[in-house]
């Protein structure tokens, strides 16, 4: 066994390959979805009902989809309607597209638990529309909702392992990649969960960190 | 038809989990709820780390490294063994959950009449915590679903996989990827709706 991680060693270069990919599809697909969500919650908080009920079924779609057939339909599927990806951004999109509509669902859970007066406030200080989106209700969305975020991230790190069975070259398959050259299965996998362990709890101790801010804050 | 017998291999691998992931949850809990020493420290790193590792990651581990320590296992036994153990650290947080929030008085009390820990949980603490965990319970139930498709890696032909090769046979992807995007639907949908009329049947029979 100690032989096995010894090997895992050797070949640390492909693993920490892997890690930085994972880490980076992630923090590229958070802030994707961070932001698409941000428009989803807008729209569903919108007056038009035509327009918040459309948001409504494609969150609830989305909710209800395993996220590995959506990474397959954005694969394989779209090419056939003639939207063509290679398997990284088709990785990214999915990862994106299927995320948004939890952050969006997230948004809009604080956003109707935010005290009317702050949007008010904004009114009387004179911001409308977006800007009074993107300056005041936006921060105190983020701030109420870091948590439920950080969990929300933290399951986006967990999906990018999915995308090994498209081929990106993420943690898990560079595990996989070493464990079938030298077959150390117990080292290669088990070195991979210790670094998604790390970057969990590098998750959790910034939202620890954001919410200490915002205590100071109030 | 691929795509049926897919869904039966969704249900029942998920339901396996379920069969044993709740209860394995509830001990889990049981033991950090009632402080035994070195076991109660075992079951929280178990958790921070399962609720850290992707399920395919998992199911790789199961399936590559079990053979390793000269225990053979088939596809199917690794994904019922890694869906359980990942539900199951979930599980342990929703019952630990409810645990720590029932009240302390209502132990003492089962305590002060002379009923013994077994007997009181039997009677007096599981009745309440699992109707305040239900629909957690149910919820990590559909989020179980959802990540089911991750058995697929060691060859399991669940629903996803099913969609995927009719794809590959009729060079038309989308129509059994939106069939089996219905068919996920519909499972989730029957565990929901069970909940509910669960949920239902309890306040009419305890009017609370």
């Amino acid at each position: 066994m100690l032989q096995e991680f010894s090997i895992v060693l050797d070949h640390k270069d492909r693993l920490l390959i892997g890690l930085g990919n994972t880490v980076w599809i992630a923090t590229i697909s958070t802030i994707l979805s961070t932001v698409i969500g941000a428009a989803l919650a807008m729209a569903l908080m919108s007056r038009h009902v035509m327009l918040r009920r459309a948001v409504r079924v494609f969150i609830d779609a989305m909710r209800c989809v395993p996220f590995l057939l959506l990474a397959y339909i954005v694969y394989y599927g779209l090419p056939s309607l003639g939207v063509r990806f290679d398997n990284l951004s088709a990785g990214i999109a999915s990862l994106s597209l299927y995320n948004a509509a939890y952050m969006g669902e997230i948004l809009r859970g604080a956003w109707v638990s935010l005290p009317k007066e702050y949007a008010e406030a904004g009114e009387a200080y004179g911001f409308h529309g977006f800007k009074l989106f993107h300056r005041i209700i936006m921060p105190s969305l983020v701030l109420a909702a870091v948590p439920v975020l950080g969990n929300q991230v933290i399951q986006i790190v967990k999906d990018t392992a999915f995308l090994t069975i498209i081929a990106v070259p993420e943690l898990t398959h560079e595990a996989s990649a070493i464990q079938s050259m030298y077959y150390v299965p117990f080292g290669a996998f088990v070195a991979a969960i210790a670094l998604y362990w790390l970057i969990c709890r590098m998750v959790e101790f910034v939202v620890q960190y954001t919410e200490h801010l915002a205590d100071l804050r109030r | 038809m691929a795509l049926a017998q897919g869904a039966v291999a969704t249900v029942l691998l998920s339901l396996a989990g379920i069969a044993v992931g709740v209860p394995a949850g509830l001990v889990f809990a049981l033991i950090r709820w009632a402080k035994i020493p070195i076991l109660a420290q075992i079951v929280a790193a178990y958790v921070s780390v399962i609720r850290a590792t992707p399920l395919v990651t998992l199911v790789l581990l199961i399936f590559f490294a079990l053979p390793g320590i000269g225990i053979p296992v088939d596809p199917i036994p690794a994904a019922i063994i890694s869906l359980s153990l990942n539900t199951a650290a979930f599980n342990c947080e929703i019952w630990r959950s409810a645990l720590n929030d029932f009240p302390k008085a209502q132990v003492e009390a089962a305590e002060a009449t002379g009923m013994s820990p077994v007997v009181a949980f039997r009677y007096i603490i599981f009745p309440q915590i699992w109707r305040i965990s239900l629909p957690a319970l149910v919820n990590e139930i559909t989020l179980l679903i959802k990540n089911s498709p991750a058995v697929a890696i060691v060859g399991v032909v669940d629903i996803t996989r099913a969609a995927v090769r009719i794809g590959a046979q009729t060079y038309d992807p989308l129509p059994p990827f939106l069939i089996a995007t219905v068919m996920y639907a519909v499972i989730v949908f029957v565990f929901v709706k069970a909940q509910a009329s669960i949920e239902t049947a309890m306040t009419r029979k305890f009017d609370f």
